[in-house]
């Protein structure tokens, strides 16, 4: 990888950290920073539990994770990244989250148009082969403004 | 106390929030639920730390989602006479509107509960409720009681 593509996409994956503040709050970490896919960690917290007798962490910690490293690969995959907004989610929750383990996510944007981006996303426990989710999320390219630039561009 | 004794707790005591105080990632989000002439109404009180987007100022979309699933789950235990806990199996969330830093407000509705699996979609707005900021569909799964 060109050293100014490293770069780009390492500014981008820190201002995602140190900007978003429900990120921070999570104390989310991006491990991998790829145009071709994304990882992100979430630290166990007693703050994310769901269900109190097991100590299992809520869905919708998962779905937050999820939804972050999804927006994350889209704009890993964007040459230019910018605004997007998330336009669906669905999260298939095949398994219970260990309590007490990390969790992680990995997200690919496999179709990137001009004005839709297209994700698959997966959680699980580092060195276990069984996902806890399995996850597909649509986002809108916001700022296309559409039709050609007096110079014959794009806008 | 385990979560099902405290439904029957709330639902004696008419107090759906006591379910919410037990849920450390609903307090962590700011969520509590009151009971009203339609039911129940689950509530995201704003907090800076929901924000997603600091540009528009926008709430995370995870807890958007968040807040639809905790919706969906307690009107299945406030609503029927749960004997098990349900379990998520999936949850589609449609994003509509951006959601600006103020209390959002979520309202379930059990489209289908049958004997193992409850269909149930929620609906999200702010200020006007006919300017929902998110949807979601949801499958729970009523675990069949082991046999005796």
């Amino acid at each position: 990888m060109d050293p100014r593509t490293r770069q780009k996409l390492d500014k981008t994956s820190e201002l995602f950290i140190g900007d978003i503040p429900h990120v921070r709050a999570m104390n989310m970490t991006v491990e991998h920073m790829h145009a071709d896919g994304v990882t992100m960690m979430l630290p166990y917290s007693k703050d994310l539990i769901g269900d109190p007798e097991t100590g299992r962490l809520h869905g919708g910690a998962v779905t937050t994770l999820i939804d972050s490293v999804a927006g994350l690969a889209v704009l890993a995959a964007m040459p230019d990244p910018g605004p997007i907004a998330t336009l669906d989610l669905r999260i298939d929750y095949l398994r219970p989250a260990r309590p007490g383990l990390p969790l992680r996510a990995h997200a690919n944007c496999f179709r990137l148009a001009r004005q839709i981006a297209f994700v698959r996303a997966s959680a699980y426990h580092d060195g276990d082969p069984d996902a806890i989710a399995a996850a597909q999320a649509s986002f809108i390219i916001k700022g296309y403004g559409g039709g050609l630039q007096a110079d014959g561009r794009s806008a | 106390m385990s979560l099902l004794e405290l439904v029957d707790r709330c639902r004696r005591l008419a107090d759906p929030q006591l379910l919410v105080t037990e849920i450390p990632y609903a307090r962590f989000l700011g969520i509590r639920t009151s009971v009203g002439d339609g039911g129940l109404l689950t509530v995201l009180e704003f907090r800076d730390s929901n924000i997603g987007n600091p540009a528009l100022p926008a709430l995370h979309g995870g807890v958007v989602g968040a807040l639809l699933e905790t919706a969906a789950i307690l009107e299945l235990l406030w609503a029927h006479e749960a004997e098990v806990v349900p379990k998520i199996i999936n949850i589609t969330v449609d994003y509509l509107r951006p959601a600006g830093p103020r209390d959002t407000y979520a309202k379930a509705l059990i489209t289908k509960q049958g004997r193992r699996i409850a269909n149930v979609s929620v609906q999200a707005w702010q200020e006007d409720a006919s300017k929902l900021i998110a949807t979601a569909d949801c499958h729970f799964l009523l675990p069949g009681l082991e046999p005796g």
